[in-house]
């Protein structure tokens, strides 16, 4: 009864069948571990060089096993459970962070065949499938929900650990990250208008040339808004309040030692994966090739199955070294400035804008005038921007006036 | 699959809800029996949405969310009120108006 | 078909059990935690009534949202850790009844009037689509009504936290 879009899934469950699934599954998993581990090492390597500083170069070839080592030592330590904390929670919490990292990354496109017409459909033992675990028609949505699951890790690390320094951490964790979501959600709907669907494959396959990607098809707001608030969400720097060790000690996993600590700190990275990954796919066309008109960037010595995943790969790399790149060179956002820039900037431009977005749409199924439509929404998203700075002024001067009435 | 076992599954859902309402005296558990009676009523709609085909019931099921969570907005911020007023919040204890 | 009723046994186990361990649980926030499983239970089963759209937003509004504002209202008016034994009315015990009785009269209506019915097993996921064909075209106005709903909730939810 639930009818994906990946053909697979609509033939018979022979054992073959079953198996690609499992296979992708399997690979997914692997892939997924391996791959926070390296971009542990990349992310310290990187910072290392910007630092001017040569970073971990002692355990394996350029100290690529650093993570493992990091990993093993952590197994070993001692694992604590504090007296006032609840069991079960504490013990919990750690897997609501790492798990809808994985889940999130099930319906992400990571190749196949997009130079010919088959629409990314490849075929593997005779059966012909998309390469990803799931196509559901609302998969991005699907992606959305997951990481808004993500959440509960935080929170509930914080309130289980018994003590003041976590909880404070964890409530400043989780209403940064519930506040950005409403940014990452509407400046997906500006996506989701442009490409007319909300299924992954769909999406990508809706962004053939360079001018169709939707980094240029949504204007070049919806990325920066995307960017921004999915740092926000992966509590990255320069949003990274709520694991400040200058503040708060910890924050949320401060109680946390051993292998749970391991877990949130991969969590956090394989998030990280994920969300560059959900950037890509969203608006940089994923496994998409470089095509400008008919041409398209061919990579040699490699099977066309494959360039699918090599361009994904390269671009996924492109966006891990921006987001260490923002670690390294930008300074923390106070928790006030944080706030103030999720909910009176981020939230009115993303909305302004996907209102723009479909007053073209309209205009354009209405054969109305373009320059018009431009013009006449541009005036009046100037009108609600002199509105809003307006209402903004007049609330600052209340509140200096009678003091933080919260 | 029976239709009666999504509504029978609801009917369970709604009288242990019920039950919450009635039974709990903090303010928050009976918030939260209030969504598990939300929570059943829309798995009703949506059975019934699927044997008549339509997608009207889908539509008050997004409808009832979007309501349920402005009631707990607001819930929520009473509570707040009340814990602030009197440090604690039974509901037995705001009886200030009786007699 | 068959795998559909296992499907639906599971959560529906699972749903019946949470609820039952959110209004007897002794720790708010543990309660919490139990309704978080019963909506999750609930958007599998809307998944398997081919409603994908409505089991995806209420992951994203209901367990994304909602639950977390009242773990929120819980910790910020400090649910202690450990056990609360004085969680329940004096006159608890006569909810036991009123529930009983309720379910007896629903389940014998319900059985009495649908029978052995299927459901069609030949239907198709509702796309979104149809969806929003529907919310903007016969239910329009009561979405204008809830965006009004929403507007006042929020105001109100501000005005009513506000320290003055």
């Amino acid at each position: 009864m639930i009818i994906s879009l990946d053909p697979l899934l609509t033939e018979d469950f022979t054992a073959t069948v079953i198996a690609i699934v499992l296979l992708k599954v399997l690979v997914i998993f692997v892939v997924g571990l391996v791959a926070t581990m390296l971009m542990v090492w990349f992310e310290r390597k990187t910072i290392a060089g910007m630092q001017n500083r040569v970073g971990p170069n002692k355990a394996g070839p350029f100290g690529l096993l650093q993570t493992l080592a990091d990993g093993i030592k952590l197994f070993f330590k001692e694992d604590l459970l504090p007296v006032k904390a609840d069991k079960f929670v504490f013990r919990f919490a750690p897997y609501l962070s790492f798990v809808p990292a994985f889940l999130a990354f099930a319906v992400i496109p990571v190749g196949g065949d997009f130079r010919g017409d088959t629409g990314g459909i490849v075929t593997w033992f005779g059966h012909a499938t998309r390469v990803q675990l799931a196509d559901p028609p609302v998969g991005f949505l699907f992606a959305l929900a997951i990481s808004s699951i993500a959440v509960y890790g935080i929170m509930l690390a914080g309130w289980s650990s018994g003590s003041k320094y976590p909880l404070l951490g964890s409530v400043r964790a989780s209403a940064q990250m519930i506040s950005y979501e409403a940014a990452l959600a509407l400046s997906f709907g500006a996506v989701v208008l442009v490409a007319g669907t909300m299924s992954t494959s769909g999406i990508v396959n809706v962004q053939e040339t360079l001018g169709d990607w939707h980094v240029v098809a949504t204007g070049f707001v919806p990325f920066v808004i995307f960017l921004m608030a999915a740092t926000a969400e992966l509590n990255r720097p320069p949003f990274d309040l709520v694991e400040a060790e200058q503040e708060l000690v910890g924050g949320f996993n401060t109680e946390y030692s051993s292998i749970r600590f391991a877990l949130f700190f991969l969590a956090e990275f394989m998030n990280t994966i994920t969300m560059s990954a959900v950037i890509v796919t969203l608006f940089f066309g994923g496994p998409q090739p470089i095509r400008i008109g008919d041409t398209a960037l061919d990579i040699p010595l490699i099977p066309n199955d494959l360039e699918g995943t090599v361009w994904l790969l390269g671009k996924v790399l492109v966006f891990l070294y921006v987001y260490v790149w923002l670690r390294g060179t930008l300074p923390r956002l106070r928790y006030d400035q944080l706030m103030n820039l999720g909910w009176k900037l981020l939230i009115p431009t993303s909305l302004g804008w996907f209102m723009l977005l479909a007053a073209q749409n309209v205009g354009q199924d209405r054969g109305w005038n373009t320059g018009v439509v431009t013009a006449v929404s541009i005036a009046v998203i100037l009108i609600c921007v002199m509105i809003v700075q307006a209402a903004l002024k007049v609330s600052a001067a209340n509140r200096e006036r009678e003091g933080s009435v919260f | 699959m029976l239709l009666n076992q999504f509504l029978l599954l609801g009917a369970v859902l709604f009288c242990i809800g019920v039950y919450g309402v009635i039974a709990r005296k903090n303010a928050v558990m009976v918030l939260m029996s209030i969504e598990l009676i939300l929570n059943s009523v829309n798995l009703n709609l949506l059975a019934f949405a699927m044997r008549s085909g339509t997608a009207d019931g889908h539509t008050f099921a997004l409808y009832i969310i979007a309501v349920a969570a402005a009631e707990v907005g607001v819930g929520l911020a009473l509570v707040l009120l009340i814990y602030r007023n009197k440090r604690n919040i039974a509901l037995e204890d705001l009886s200030e108006m009786k007699g | 078909m068959v795998a559909q009723n296992i499907f639906f046994a599971i959560f529906a186990v699972i749903m019946v059990v949470g609820a039952l361990r959110v209004v007897t649980s002794n720790n708010v926030v543990h309660a919490a935690l139990w309704l978080v499983t019963v909506l999750a239970g609930a958007a599998g089963q809307y998944i398997l009534l081919s409603a994908e759209f409505v089991a995806v937003t209420q992951v994203l509004v209901y367990i994304g949202a909602v639950m977390v504002l009242f773990l929120f209202g819980t910790m910020l008016t400090r649910a202690r850790l450990g056990e609360e034994t004085d969680l329940n009315n004096k006159t608890w015990i006569l909810g036991i009844p009123v529930a009983l009785l309720l379910f007896g009269t629903m389940s014998y209506a319900l059985i009495d009037s649908f029978g052995d019915e299927k459901l069609p097993e030949d239907a198709t996921v509702v796309s979104t689509q149809v969806i929003s064909d529907q919310i903007f075209g016969p239910y329009l106005i009561p979405f204008w009504a809830l965006s009004f709903v929403l507007l006042a909730a929020t105001i109100g939810a501000i005005v009513l936290a506000r320290k003055d």
